[in-house]
């Protein structure tokens, strides 16, 4: 029964998305030849009882992957944003 | 005929002028409208109703709602058939056929109460020590016997033949609970402008209010509540609607019953299930009353008072004459007062020293006996009451009576706030436990928080409706409710102790536990609530322990000499009340019950003799009539027509990928494990893709129509994955890199032409088009148009058979497929279904689902070579882990049967010769044709790579059927392992 604020389309019940995972964890390079940092994007996880930052795409309406806080002990969602725009300003270009 | 000999002639709420048959176990009775089954049942005469779940004991009616754990009955005859339904919440209709539960051959005799003979086998944790102990062998005997005696009713055997919905809907603001504290929520909400829907489980609203003489000030205040919402267009009355689930987000999920005694308008369905969302939700749940505990207080005449009162002032029904009031509170002296000014002889056992002056003063006035410090510690009787025995200052007593109505104290029903996990608290200034603090967008108001008085429940009720509205930003000022002062102050409350006698004493009447099974569970050691609820199965009927959960834990914690909080309660758990499984598929039944997908061909398919087949969401010819009886011999027929002449397949659920922009290329380099940055433009190659894990993901083929832009198609079952996979790359790995990617699967119908004479039909179908292999070679592509619409052709092959993909747009597909069938006629183009392209490309070794289960790398496919010396892709690094490397992994193979007139499996399990068929085996078959090249059965499998040289032999096990059969590991590819024939 939650309900995600699709920054693009509005409110929209959860449905709509498709769930992507932990959107915390660091995706390495895509010529990373570091097995152990692609083995700890891959496997390890918190799992927090708590605020949690994870990937849901918007597939039934806009398909753009956002990522969502969401409280993994009440599923309140405090903020959504595009991935696209979080991943631009994370990376230093 | 004693038709309705328990019924006052006047009063009450039912309408006397509408009179309505029913049937009990055969017999016919009338009701009138306004009755429940079980207030029909009681004016009737009818005490005994059902038989207990384990011991077959006699059971009547014990309550007037929900909360009702013996009066279950089975409604409704053939498909119709609804078992479990307590008699208390079942509005009366006519011609309503209605069966007791549970006994056998008949309710007043019956066989199996010899059950409660075999008692001492049945006590708590039977079936755990059964199961656990050295007797587990006969369990396996006496299973199907106790499985029979034990039980509640049968569901019907065929189809349901009614409609069901499933809504959504939305609301300011959420009121469950009509009761005085509802209503008065929802008129303040209302008036404050908020949009309001109040949602009660009965076909009246009032809750408890009902329980007061229809002519009282009560009634008249309830008139008024009712009248004055309706005057508002924004409430929705929610009768015969129960909320029976509180989800994230502020919904709550309602069943709304259709009115029972309404016109059947065709097509209306008979429940509801609606999803309500609203911004704020005041729970008015009110309380359930709880029973005594003493020894056979489950006997049939045994009534909560509440329910005797309900029975007596809303239904007009007197169910006995000579009346004990057992309680421990002042509420059900109320009770007693009503019955005695109807006439009966009453007597309240009143369990504290000294009840209050003003309730002595009132039962003396009516000619009440009052018996002070005194319970009940046995009761006697068989199917109905006949006395009780009385333990009080002066000793032991034995008092006659027809009727016993119990309160010990009242729950508020937190079930609906605690289902998001807020735990219950405990109030010993009220004796029960109330909801923890409530989260933003809920409140509580009237009994269910503790305000038990009628006039402090409507104040409670006005503050809720008002805070609930003003939450969502509706502030209109709200007159002050009328007052209505029923004088039933805050309960004073006795903690009871269970008494018991000699019979046994229920705690959970529906599950039969009793205290003897309580202290047992104590002494085995069984002592946490979560525990006891387990072991002795208490509260895990289809009432959910309504009235049990707490005289239980009561028990448990006098038991440990612990205090109730510490004590603690189970965790409730949605459903409230059982939701029927047809109400919550609604209309997702049958073919409803996912969407089909058909493809542009598919009329013609339907049209021309295709066996369809279900494939993920897609309709997929199977095979097709012409081609042979059934589908052994129709796909073998097909794909030797493929090989010989050419054959025609709908390939238009291939997912398709228009892939463009400046990086597109380095996209794909990135995505597929072999390389395309160096794909020609108008050049097609096969690619694979892996997970971040190094498993093999998906298969396909990406042509670069041009510098910028690529043409990707992706399996039928993986499109949607990999449209959003490659989409999540791009939003959050690389939002630097220029790409788009769009799905046009839809956009196109695509068909592939097969075969030998494949180059000659396209000729003749597009004489025009120059399809020479110089023009268009082995994974070539030409791009041209028919009629004004688009033509793309790939010369692509999955069968190994020189072969065209032909596509256009998908309005145009029928069309197009019916030009290369009239054209191929002379070439003996024949279509062919899935089946047949399964095996044709079994025979060719190309893998596909069976082989890409999520569990398989390159190397283990053979494709190990594809990724070559390059880097940088995804799952590049994890697929080198050593153990994804190890020498005895499974990997491909291809298997030949060896057996004269046996035949291979998909799904066998691979046995050295000389191994016993035992455990997981060194592999498995995952797919097998007939070879009509090779004359007999042959099959891809996995195989631990240590044991798969090619030449030795393996056992194929195939359990279900029974099936042993010798095969032999030869190499994958079955047929022109050389690839010739793709230009043939």
């Amino acid at each position: 029964m939650l309900r995600i604020e699709c920054p693009c389309c509005g409110p929209r019940d959860h449905d709509e998305f498709r769930y992507g995972g932990d959107a915390s964890v660091t995706r390495p390079a895509h010529d990373d030849p570091d097995p152990e940092a692609w083995y700890r994007y891959v496997y390890i996880r918190t799992n927090p009882a708590g605020p949690h930052r994870e990937y849901w795409q918007h597939v039934t309406g806009c398909r753009q992957w956002l990522v969502v806080e969401r409280d993994t002990r009440n599923h309140a969602v405090a903020s959504v944003d595009f991935a696209r725009k979080s991943t631009l300003r994370k990376s230093p270009a | 005929m004693s038709s309705n000999r328990k019924r006052l002639p006047v009063g009450g709420r039912i309408s006397r002028e509408v009179p309505l048959d029913f049937t009990f176990d055969g017999r016919k009775l009338i009701g009138y409208r306004g009755d429940t089954l079980a207030s029909a049942l009681l004016a009737n005469g009818v005490t005994l109703v059902g038989r207990s779940f384990k011991y077959h004991r006699p059971r009547g009616i014990f309550s007037a709602g929900p909360e009702e754990p013996n009066a279950l009955v089975t409604l409704g005859i053939a498909g119709r058939r609804e078992p479990n339904l307590p008699a208390t919440t079942l509005e009366l209709a006519n011609s309503m056929d209605v069966e007791s539960q549970n006994r056998w051959p008949s309710l007043a005799f019956d066989v199996q109460s010899v059950n409660g003979l075999l008692a001492p086998f049945l006590s708590a944790g039977f079936y755990y020590k059964t199961f656990m102990g050295p007797t587990r062998r006969a369990w396996m005997f006496y299973e199907h016997f106790i499985r029979k005696a034990a039980g509640l009713g049968r569901a019907g055997t065929g189809p349901d033949p009614d409609r069901y919905e499933v809504r959504h809907a939305f609301a300011d603001v959420a009121i469950v609970g009509g009761g005085p504290a509802g209503l008065s929520a929802a008129r303040a909400a209302a008036a404050a402008g908020a949009r309001v829907a109040l949602i009660e489980q009965d076909f009246l609203l009032g809750g408890q209010l009902l329980a007061e003489p229809s002519d009282s000030a009560a009634a008249a205040w309830l008139r008024q509540a009712e009248a004055e919402l309706k005057g508002f267009e924004t409430v929705v009355l929610m009768k015969r609607t129960t909320a029976f689930g509180s989800y994230d987000g502020n919904v709550i999920g309602l069943v709304e019953q259709r009115d029972p005694t309404g016109p059947k308008p065709n097509g209306e369905a008979r429940q509801t299930v609606t999803m309500l969302r609203a911004r704020s939700i005041v729970f008015a749940t009110g309380a359930i009353e709880r029973p005594m505990v003493f020894s056979n207080n489950d006997r049939p005449g045994v009534l909560l008072a509440s329910a005797a009162r309900t029975y007596l002032n809303r239904f007009a029904v007197l169910p006995g004459k000579k009346i004990i009031v057992a309680t421990t509170n002042d509420g059900a002296w109320r009770t007693a007062f009503d019955y005695a000014a109807a006439g009966a002889e009453v007597t309240v056992a009143d369990l504290r020293a000294v009840p209050p002056a003003a309730l002595a003063a009132e039962a003396a006035r009516l000619g009440v006996m009052i018996r002070a410090g005194t319970r009940i510690v046995d009761l006697h009787g068989g199917h109905a009451v006949r006395h009780v025995t009385l333990n009080g200052p002066e000793g032991q007593s034995s008092a006659a009576c027809d009727l016993v109505c119990v309160s010990g104290g009242w729950s508020p029903t937190v079930h609906l706030t605690s289902h998001l996990g807020v735990k219950p608290v405990y109030r010993d200034d009220i004796g029960g436990f109330v909801p923890g603090a409530f989260p933003a967008g809920r409140l509580g108001a009237g009994a269910m928080i503790g305000a038990y008085a009628t006039a402090d429940a409507i104040e409670d009720g006005h503050r809720a409706g008002i805070d609930a509205a003003a939450s969502g930003g509706k502030s209109a000022p709200v007159p002050a409710p009328a007052k209505l002062d029923l004088g039933d102050t805050a309960t004073t409350l006795l903690r009871e102790a269970p008494s018991v006698g000699h019979g046994k004493a229920f705690v959970d009447f529906q599950m039969d536990v009793t205290t003897r099974d309580i202290e047992l569970a104590h002494r085995e050691g069984y002592e946490s609530v979560e525990h006891l609820k387990r072991y002795t199965t208490l509260g895990m009927g289809t009432d959910q322990g309504k009235t049990s959960n707490f005289p239980a834990l009561a028990a448990m914690a006098a038991l440990r000499n612990a205090t109730i909080p510490e004590t603690g309660v189970t965790t409730f758990r949605p459903p409230y009340t059982p939701v029927a499984i047809g109400a919550l598929a609604g209309r997702a039944i049958g073919h409803h019950f996912k969407p089909i997908r058909r493809t542009p061909m598919h009329d013609w398919h339907m049209a021309n003799g295709a066996e369809m087949l279900e494939v993920g969401l897609w309709m997929r010819p199977y095979f097709y009539r012409q081609s042979g009886h059934d589908v052994n011999e129709a796909y073998v027929a097909e794909m030797r027509n493929v090989r010989q002449a050419a054959g025609l397949m709908d390939i238009s659920t291939l997912g398709k990928i228009d892939v463009q922009g400046p990086d597109a290329a380095i996209f794909l380099d990135r995505v597929y494990a072999n390389g395309f940055a160096k794909l020609a433009v108008g050049r097609a190659r096969y690619g694979v893709m892996l997970r971040d894990d190094g498993i093999v993901f998906d298969d396909g083929t990406t042509t670069r129509l041009a510098e910028n832009r690529f043409f990707m198609t992706t399996s039928t079952a993986k499109a949607a994955d990999v449209l959003s996979r490659l989409e999540f790359l791009l939003d959050t790995a690389w939002p630097d890199l220029r790409v788009a990617v769009t799905s046009v699967s839809d956009e196109w119908a695509a068909m592939s032409v097969a075969g030998p004479n494949s180059r000659a039909i396209l000729n003749a179908a597009f004489p025009a088009l120059d399809v020479s292999d110089a023009a268009l070679s082995h994974m070539g592509l030409l791009e041209s148009g028919w009629g004004g619409r688009a033509l793309r052709i790939l010369r692509l092959s999955y069968s190994g058979e020189r072969a065209y993909e032909v596509y256009t747009g998908a309005t145009a597909g029928e069309q197009l497929w019916s030009r290369l069938l009239e054209a191929g006629r002379p070439f003996d183009l024949k279509p062919y279904g899935v089946e047949a392209l399964g095996a044709l490309r079994v025979e060719k070794s190309h893998v596909a689902g069976p082989e890409i289960d999520g569990r398989t790398t390159l190397d283990d496919l053979g494709l190990g070579r594809m990724a070559g010396k390059r880097s940088g892709f995804v799952g590049d690094v994890l697929r080198r882990r050593p153990a994804l490397r190890a020498p005895n992994r499974q990997r491909l193979v291809g298997l030949e049967c060896i057996e004269d007139g046996k035949r291979l499996r998909g799904g066998a399990i691979l046995f050295l010769p000389d191994e016993k068929p035992y455990g997981h085996g060194r592999g498995r078959i995952t797919s097998v044709t007939f070879s009509p090249e090779r004359g007999h059965y042959v099959g891809l499998a996995l195989l631990a790579g240590d044991v798969a040289a090619e030449g030795s032999e393996v056992v194929a096990v195939y359990p279900m059927k029974a099936e042993t059969v010798r095969a032999r590991i030869v190499s994958p590819v079955f047929l022109d392992p050389q690839g010739e024939r793709l230009h043939g």
